[in-house]
């Protein structure tokens, strides 16, 4: 039991080791066959058309691409809503035309002197042509001020270093001076271990920005998406006036296994998901894909005093 | 304090069983070993200095999780007059894993609050081996607000492996406890010191750990994961915990030198647990001078001050 304790704090973002979001990964098609037919046709890997057809991981529906991001990467047969990308998202949900990029130059620094950790940074770089795990900016909402800020689970997880920390301050901080409503879409792992204790302190940081967003009485709303666990979850994302989650996406603290490994038990069914944090009372609503912007539309419109 | 040597601390513990055996031999057959007894004597002198004033990260960590090492408790008994402990977070429960309330330091109204480890089994099913629940971290908040209602000034003692990683805590949402700690603290109109005297377990010691002073013990770790925690992810392998605690930094020196904590409380020599009285007084003292600082500030500058100290953490470029 003593063992299982060490590991208590071990909830920063895990990598490889299954706090990932394989049940919302996007499969090219190419998955679906087995290797010995790929070898037939004489192709190798990077011939396949990749990415054209995505199969959904939980009813094993096929949807080309095209119908796929017409419908908010949402699967027609199941309502399985797929891991999104941050320009996806921000194109979903602000209103066109107006969201203006801030902060977009900040760049990670290896601060604690942690192997490899800045190639590490660099080939998510190059694999999602992101800076970083969030992108944050101004943006008009059903027609309201906002800034909002999107995290893109693809970069490292979407772990919370310095940069996300400072990104996500920086946007509550304009939004105070400026009156706006925040609007942070959070997937993380947690806070990011090769940045140590700098990591850690994010979670302050970005929760002392909240403190005087809060104070100045502006409306924040969270929304949770697939998956939010860790140092995020315990900073800013679960401060909302409203906390809203995207159906069945994955929400905690602890990683299911050192949960199950501390206290050997056997985790309730649908344990940390969603509709779990709904049944508990820990988030206002639960929204489809397709209601969420006016969902956010509706809220700020209530939430703003003007 | 009797208690059992930690590995690297073997040889001093042979050196002194030899001492007393010479001792014993010197008087009970009334032989003159005096300059035998002094070689070795300076001996125990070497080998400690050698072995304290060079202590790796993991050596300080395991002294960190010293089971004798002073506890919560046992600093606020010794620092403290007239601690007056409250119970509750009024909703679900009392977490024994953090106590808190009223006490005086030196006249100084305090509420002090912190996690709580036991040293036998018993003790450590009460107190959850200082893993607290929601409930902890809410009954936390309430006695600080308490706190700030009447101009007590807030003092949290930090020595926790993490907040509970269990069903309930998930639950009753461990996260937002914690988070709400976060930003609450930011904003009490109050002097709040926060000094880890433990383990310094990631987000579940960053709950109580939003101050206008961040201390740490000599011999304390502060991290956001635990080293085994790294090492199972980086190493594949929990044994590499003594790497990975290098790689982390996390002793109170590693932190100072990162600017996250304001001051390293030296221990006596060989860690806390060896002196229990040494370290409450060092401890008192330094905590008596920062509380003076403080209390000479005024409030709006304080919390000025508080936010700019934590607004600044963090390392970047562009
Ligand atoms: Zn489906």
């Amino acid at each position: 039991m003593k063992k299982a304790f060490a590991e208590a704090s071990s909830h920063a973002y895990i990598e490889g080791t299954g706090s990932g979001p394989p049940r919302n990964t996007t499969f090219p098609i190419m998955a679906l066959f087995k290797r010995p037919s790929l070898k037939g046709l004489g192709l190798k890997k990077n011939d396949m058309p990749e990415g054209l057809w995505h199969k959904c991981p939980e009813c094993g529906q096929i949807s080309h691409e095209v119908d796929l991001k017409q419908r908010k990467r949402v699967c027609q047969k199941c309502d399985h809503h797929f891991t999104m990308i941050a320009s996806e998202r921000i194109e979903m949900i602000a209103d066109p035309g107006t969201f203006q990029e801030i902060d977009a130059g900040l760049d990670s620094v290896d601060g604690l002197g942690f192997k490899n950790y800045l190639e590490k940074v660099k080939s998510y770089q190059q694999k999602t042509g992101l800076k970083e795990a969030i992108v944050t900016g101004r943006a008009k909402i059903g027609g309201r001020p906002a800034v909002i800020g999107v995290m893109d689970f693809r970069f490292l997880g979407a772990s919370m270093g310095s940069v996300v920390g400072e990104k996500v301050t920086r946007a509550i901080e304009l939004a105070t001076d400026e009156k706006a409503t925040v609007v942070l879409f959070s997937a993380s792992g947690g806070a990011r271990m090769h940045e140590g204790i700098l990591s850690l302190m994010q979670m302050a940081k970005t929760s002392g920005a909240l403190a005087r967003h809060h104070l100045a009485r502006l409306p924040y709303i969270s929304v949770l998406t697939h998956p939010t666990t860790g140092g995020v979850t315990a900073s800013f994302s679960t401060l909302g006036d409203v906390i809203l989650a995207e159906p069945r996406c994955m929400i905690g603290f602890a990683g299911p296994r050192v949960v199950k490994e501390t206290t050997h038990q056997n985790l309730p069914p649908g344990f940390q998901t969603a509709e779990f944090m709904m049944e508990h009372g820990l988030v206002d609503r639960i929204v489809h894909r397709e209601e969420m912007r006016e969902t956010l539309s509706r809220l700020i419109r209530y939430m703003s005093r003007a | 304090m009797n208690t059992e040597p930690l590995d690297f601390e073997k040889p001093i513990f042979e050196l002194e069983r030899q001492l007393v055996d010479l001792r014993e031999l010197s008087s009970s057959k009334n032989i003159d070993m005096d300059s035998e007894i002094r070689k070795i004597e300076e001996k125990i002198t070497r080998t400690k200095e050698q072995t304290y004033r060079n202590l790796t990260a993991w050596q300080r960590v395991q002294i960190a999780r010293h089971p004798q090492r002073p506890y919560t408790l046992d600093y606020v008994d010794r620092c403290f007059d007239d601690f007056l402990e409250l119970h509750g977070d009024r909703h679900i429960g009392d977490d024994q894993s953090m106590p808190g309330g009223f006490a005086d330091l030196e006249g100084r109204r305090c509420v002090v609050v912190g996690q709580q480890k036991g040293r036998n089994t018993k003790d450590n099913l009460l107190r959850n081996f200082g893993s607290a629940h929601p409930e902890g971290y809410r009954k936390a908040l309430r006695l600080m607000r308490m706190g700030e209602k009447f101009g007590a000034a807030i003092v949290a003692l930090i020595d926790t492996p993490g907040a509970y990683p269990g069903i309930g805590a998930e639950e009753r949402n461990i996260a937002e406890a914690i988070a709400f700690n976060l930003r609450e603290m930011m904003t009490m109109r109050v002097p709040i010191v926060a000094i880890v005297i433990g383990e310094g377990g990631s987000g579940g010691a960053l709950g109580i750990g939003v101050a206008d002073r961040v201390l740490m013990l000599e011999n304390a770790y502060y991290s956001v994961i635990s080293p085994e925690g790294c090492a199972a992810i980086l190493w594949k392998d929990r044994k590499h915990a003594p790497e990975a605690a290098n790689t982390l930094r996390i002793t109170a020196t590693d932190l100072k030198e990162l600017d996250i904590i304001d001051e390293v409380i030296p221990e006596p020599l060989g860690g806390a647990h060896r002196d229990h009285v040494a370290a409450s007084a060092t401890l008192k003292t330094v905590l008596r001078r920062h509380l003076a600082e403080l209390d000479a500030i005024g409030l709006d500058e304080l919390l000025q001050l508080r936010y700019e100290k934590f607004r600044k953490f963090g390392k970047f470029k562009g």
